[in-house]
């Protein structure tokens, strides 16, 4: 699983990378994934979908990250504009 | 005599202060200005279309390829609304669907595809307040992605998190109903490839088969 945030001037930056079945990594994801959500960043994990269609899914703790899943994005928490 | 000398000394002075004073203060200001020290700009053009070649790559790897193609070839994403009841719902077009078009950096836009109507417009930033380079602004393909992700995953926490506004407050109506017609001239183009494509192909397979 790799952990991207998006970054104004850069695009994305890989900041974790790790796999979930090894205990000291799946630690390491965790406490990354606390540190950015602390940072004021929201966390989503793309998804496939059914007849082509493409969603994401918006994670709030790292148990709601698919462990299947590739790659969790990090962007900016949203503000009224 | 050397009272009368120094009065007139003064009051020649006096005149010339009239003439010179500007074209000295003028001076001084010049000479200031070449050794002031300006704050240098982060701004670099080649790090920004970069960071955009790179956000274009995430982009197309996150969406189908209906909507990238639609980005690519328009500049913007529509996405279908999925909540039941619409944001600003009229009993007149209740249960009817609704999409958004995502712009970089404007507002999302609701409207009505079978009728091509405005709804609203919600404003919405991501603002990136570590200003690496000196700006919270994220690449613009980052921007339409952040907006996808967070209508994708969670309509209705984005929605309720921008500021709503009628159409037309930052968005021109008339650039957006042309940006709709533009739409429906894509979108039918694209049926008319794809059926001229599944046409080539049954042909072939028919010549294949005859063989």
């Amino acid at each position: 699983m790799r952990f991207l945030r998006m970054k104004p001037g850069h695009g994305e930056v890989l900041i974790a990378e790790g796999d979930v079945d090894v205990r000291e990594d799946e630690e390491r994801l965790v406490d990354e994934f606390r540190r950015q959500l602390d940072a004021g960043m929201w966390a989503a994990v793309p998804l496939g979908g059914r007849g082509g269609r493409r969603t994401a899914q918006l994670a709030r703790r790292f148990t709601e990250v698919p462990r299947d899943a590739e790659r969790v994005i990090f962007f900016p928490r949203a503000a009224g504009g | 005599m050397l009272l009368a000398l120094s009065a007139t000394a003064l009051v020649i002075l006096a005149l010339l202060w009239d003439v010179v004073a500007t074209p000295i203060g003028e001076a001084l200001a010049r000479h200031r200005a070449r050794r002031r020290v300006e704050p240098t700009s982060d701004f670099d053009p080649g790090r920004e279309r970069r960071a955009e070649a790179r956000a274009r790559q995430l982009l197309k790897s996150c969406v189908n390829d209906e909507e990238w193609a639609m980005y690519r070839d328009l500049g913007f994403v529509r996405v279908w609304g999925m909540q039941a009841e619409r944001p600003g719902e009229h009993e007149a077009t209740m249960g009817t669907p609704y999409a958004y078009l995502i712009y970089p950096h404007k507002p999302l836009l609701a409207y009505l595809p079978q009728t091509g109507r405005l709804l609203n417009e919600y404003c919405v930033t991501f603002p990136d307040e570590t200003r690496p380079y000196g700006s919270a602004r994220l690449p613009d393909s980052d921007d339409v992605l952040a907006k996808w992700m967070a209508l994708t995953g969670d309509e209705r926490r984005l929605i309720e998190t921008a500021n709503l506004h009628l159409p037309g407050r930052q968005l021109d109506p008339r650039q957006v109903k042309r940006d709709l017609w533009r739409l429906r001239q894509w979108e039918q183009e694209r049926v008319r490839a794809a059926g001229a494509d599944e046409a080539h192909e049954g042909g072939r397979r028919q010549a294949r088969a005859g063989q």
